[in-house]
């Protein structure tokens, strides 16, 4: 019986067609791309309100504007860096 | 209101500015005013495949930055008076397409055309980021080759994240799978990947299968769109691609190789 798989695997893996063998390939080679993909340009949902929450704690004692506010989001092989950076003005009020 | 349309793939050599040159002439035909405009800045090639190569005075870049009026670096189609071509320009200069100038001669060609047919350049840098960044729809041109058809599925990725009606969360980008360079015999004997393979990797629905053709080269050789070709099976092929780009119902003609076409082809 298992004499007999083989056999049908060795048949099959001689009659696999080199379009099929790219299209195997092809498969792997595009999952990948999609899941790095997917990983890299995920923006979890709260950080925008994170953003704006953070930002009105600031503002309770500084006036910063807008533009003064920059947060980033980055991810290296699992590592996630979450950086807020707000410049106060010169004048604090 | 105008429809914006990017003729892309990310591999270059596939393809894009041939079916950007033959959808746009084709789409003029049926009686659509069209323009096509090359976002190739530094390597301009629709005008030499539209054979209007020596009548650009100004390009793209020229309208951007003010130097010249659209009006005045549009190229008009000797064929069909209703296409219109902007050329690319031929600096060095890679900041020379700017998002905000894109946009301002796209939305004054969106006022005076039907359709606006972007040839994208090769890559995913800046001039293929703003061919399809306004994009309302795409075709993404692939040869039934693996790099072909991986970079494909990147652009596709693009298309679905980095394109203004992605951002806007304005609907998708509309896709179009556009197979170039098929030969059916070689799909016959198992040495390339079918439409079916490529259909079913990518996921987007086919808008035309164009076969690889020697017409092709003799076109570009005279400055003619294939598509103006009706004794060759791929200018055959992109007038079955626009009539289904326009919504007609046709059937895929070119897809198991024709008796007699292999000996005419190989037999000397």
């Amino acid at each position: 019986m298992a004499l007999n798989i083989d056999w049908l695997k060795l048949f099959r893996g001689e009659r696999r067609t080199s379009a099929q063998l790219a299209k195997d390939r092809l498969m792997v080679a595009v999952a990948i791309q999609r899941a790095e993909l997917a990983g890299k340009s995920q923006v979890p949902p709260y950080l925008q309100k994170m953003r704006e929450e953070i930002v009105t704690v600031v503002r309770k004692y500084v006036q910063v504007p807008d533009e003064a506010v920059q947060f980033s989001l980055q991810r290296d092989r699992g590592l996630e860096v979450l950086e807020l950076n707000i410049t106060l003005p010169e004048h604090a009020a | 209101m105008a429809k914006i349309v990017v003729v892309t793939s990310g591999k270059g050599g596939v393809g894009k500015t041939t079916t950007a040159a033959s959808f746009a002439t084709g789409l003029a035909a049926r009686g659509h005013k069209t323009a096509v405009v090359d976002f190739d800045v530094g390597l301009r090639n629709l005008d030499l495949i539209m054979g209007v190569e020596r009548r650009v005075v100004f390009d793209f870049v020229n309208v951007i930055h003010g130097e010249a009026t659209l009006k005045q670096a549009l190229i008009k189609d000797k064929q069909f008076e209703n296409l219109s071509i902007l050329a690319a320009s031929q600096t060095r200069d890679k900041d020379a397409l700017t998002a905000a100038g894109v946009e301002r001669v796209l939305d004054e060609l969106a006022a005076e055309f039907e359709y606006v047919v972007c040839d994208s350049p090769a890559g995913i840098e800046r001039g293929a980021h703003l061919a399809m960044y306004f994009a309302d729809e795409a075709l993404v041109v692939t040869n039934p080759e693996v790099s072909s058809v991986r970079d494909s599925d990147r652009v596709l990725g693009l298309l679905a994240s980095k394109t203004r009606r992605a951002e806007r969360g304005d609907g998708k980008v509309r896709e179009h799978l556009v197979l170039t360079r098929y030969n059916p015999a070689r799909v016959a004997k198992g040495e390339m990947l079918s439409v079916d393979d490529v259909k079913e990797i990518l996921a987007i629905p086919l808008l035309g299968v164009i076969p690889e053709s020697q017409a092709v080269l003799t076109c570009s050789n005279a400055g003619v769109p294939v598509i103006r070709e009706e004794n060759a099976d791929a200018g055959l092929a992109y007038q079955d691609l626009v009539a289904r780009f326009l919504g007609e119902e046709r059937p895929h003609r070119f897809l198991d190789q024709k008796k007699g076409l292999f000996s005419k082809l190989f037999g000397g």
